[in-house]
C-alpha cells in the first residue's frame, strides 16, 4: 500500500514526514520501555587557585556558547542509510579461477578463496605459482571463468578479514628528508612482516595442492590473460 | 545450361544451409520456388519447419536431392532424404566438419584455449625439431 504515489520516478507525492504522519507508526502501544540514560551532572566542582577565589567553584560541564547564530540555521536529517555490501555474483563460487582487470596485478588469473564481510573477493595467485599475494579485490574489476579449482581442503583462517588488510597508522616522518633518507642513504626497505608471509603460506598449500591435480593449471595461472586481436570479451566464452 | 561456369542453381531439390532465422547453421531442400528473392524449404529431418525463406540468407550447397518432384510433401522429401543419406553425406563434407570445428573452437572456455595453445606450441617444437634433423 503505497501511500506516496510517485509524481516521477523516484520522487513520491508526500514528504518523509508527510509519510511519516500518514502511516502513523507512532500510535499505538509501545512494546519496549525505553532506558532511561544516565543524565549527565550539569556542574562539576573544581578547584581554583587564587586566595581570593573561594578555593572550589561550580563549573557548568559544557559551556554556554558566546552567542547565539542571529538566524536559524536548518540542520540536515541524518541519513539512517548505510550502504549494504555487494551479493556475489552467481559465477563465483570459491575455487572459481577469476582474472582481474584492473590494479597491480591486472591480467593475472588468480583463485577466489571467499567473499568478506566488506563485500570484497579474498583471493590468493597462489604466490608461488603467479606472485599474487592474499589478496582482496572487488568482483567488479574481476572476469569469472567457468574453471573451478577444488579448494574444499583449503582453510581460510578467521583473522584474514577486511580489518587484516588494513593499513596499520603510519607515523608521520619529522620532514620530507627523514621520510626516505637516512644517514644520507636511502632508507632500507621495510621487510614484510613475517606472520603475513606464514599465513599465506598456510592457505596457499592446499590450493597449491589442488591445482597440481590438473595438467596445465599451474601454468595457466602463471600466464597473464589478454586480448589479441579480433577478439573481443563479450564474444568470447570464460 | 550445359556451357555454364555455374554449378550450383536454386532448383527443386537443391540442398541449402540456412544463415539467418531460428534454424540457422541446418540445412534444409529446396521444395518449391516462389519468386526471385523466396524458395519453399524444408528439412523434415533437420529440425527446419516448412516455410517461405529469402535467397539472401541461404547459401547453396554442393549437394542435391535427385528426382524429387516439384511441391513434394513432407513424407516424401523425407523418404527421399533417408533414401540418399543426405545427412550423413553433409556431415561427412569439408565444409560442415569445418563448419563444426570452428563451433568447437568457439565454445572453449579460458582455460581450454590455453590448453590448446600450450599443446599447439608443443606440436610445433616436436615438428621444428624433426624437420631440423632431416
Amino acid at each position: 500500500m503505497a501511500r506516496s504515489k510517485e509524481i516521477a520516478p523516484g520522487v513520491g507525492r508526500l514528504s518523509r514526514s508527510q509519510v511519516f504522519a500518514k502511516r502513523g507508526l507512532f500510535k499505538g502501544q509501545k512494546k519496549t520501555e525505553k532506558i532511561a540514560a544516565d543524565a549527565a551532572p550539569e556542574t562539576v566542582e573544581k578547584t581554583v587557585g587564587g586566595a581570593n577565589n573561594g578555593g572550589k567553584r561550580l563549573v557548568p560541564t559544557s559551556k554556554a556558547p558566546r552567542f547565539y547564530p542571529a538566524d536559524d540555521v536548518r540542520v540536515p536529517k541524518k541519513s539512517r542509510k548505510a550502504p549494504k555490501a555487494a551479493g556475489l555474483r552467481s559465477s563465483i563460487t570459491p575455487g572459481t579461477v577469476l582474472i582481474l582487470l584492473a590494479g597491480r596485478f591486472r591480467g593475472k588469473r588468480v583463485v577466489f578463496l571467499k567473499q568478506l564481510d566488506s563485500g570484497l573477493l579474498l583471493v590468493t595467485g597462489p604466490y608461488k605459482v603467479n606472485g599474487v599475494p592474499l589478496r582482496r579485490v572487488n568482483q567488479a574489476y574481476v572476469i569469472a571463468t567457468s574453471t573451478q579449482i577444488d579448494i574444499s581442503a583449503v582453510q581460510v583462517d578467521e583473522k584474514i578479514n577486511d580489518a587484516y588488510f588494513a593499513k596499520t597508522a603510519a607515523k608521520k616522518a619529522a620532514s620530507a628528508e627523514a621520510e626516505f633518507f637516512e644517514d644520507g642513504k636511502p632508507k632500507a626497505k621495510e621487510a614484510f612482516p613475517a606472520s603475513k608471509a606464514a599465513d599465506q603460506k598456510e592457505v596457499d598449500k592446499a590450493v597449491i595442492e589442488a591445482i597440481k591435480k590438473t595438467e596445465y593449471l599451474a601454468k595457466y595461472l602463471k600466464a597473464s590473460w589478454g586480448l589479441s586481436k579480433g577478439q573481443f570479451p563479450h564474444q568470447l566464452v570464460f | 545450361m550445359s556451357n555454364s561456369n555455374f554449378k550450383r542453381f536454386v532448383e527443386v531439390g537443391r540442398v541449402v544451409l540456412l544463415n539467418d532465422g531460428p534454424s540457422s547453421g541446418n540445412i534444409a531442400v529446396i521444395v518449391e520456388i516462389i519468386d526471385h528473392n523466396r524458395a519453399i524449404i524444408e528439412g523434415p529431418t533437420t529440425n527446419v519447419p516448412r516455410q517461405s525463406f529469402p535467397y539472401k540468407h541461404l547459401v547453396l550447397t554442393q549437394f542435391k536431392l535427385t528426382g524429387l518432384p516439384r511441391a513434394a510433401g513432407s513424407s516424401t522429401l523425407k523418404k527421399l532424404i533417408e533414401k540418399e543419406a543426405l545427412v550423413e553425406k553433409w556431415n561427412k563434407s569439408s565444409w560442415a566438419q569445418k563448419r563444426e570445428a570452428a563451433q568447437k573452437k568457439k565454445s572453449l572456455n579460458d582455460f581450454a584455449r590455453f590448453t590448446v595453445m600450450v599443446q599447439k606450441k608443443q606440436r610445433r617444437d616436436v615438428v621444428r625439431k624433426v624437420l631440423a634433423k632431416a
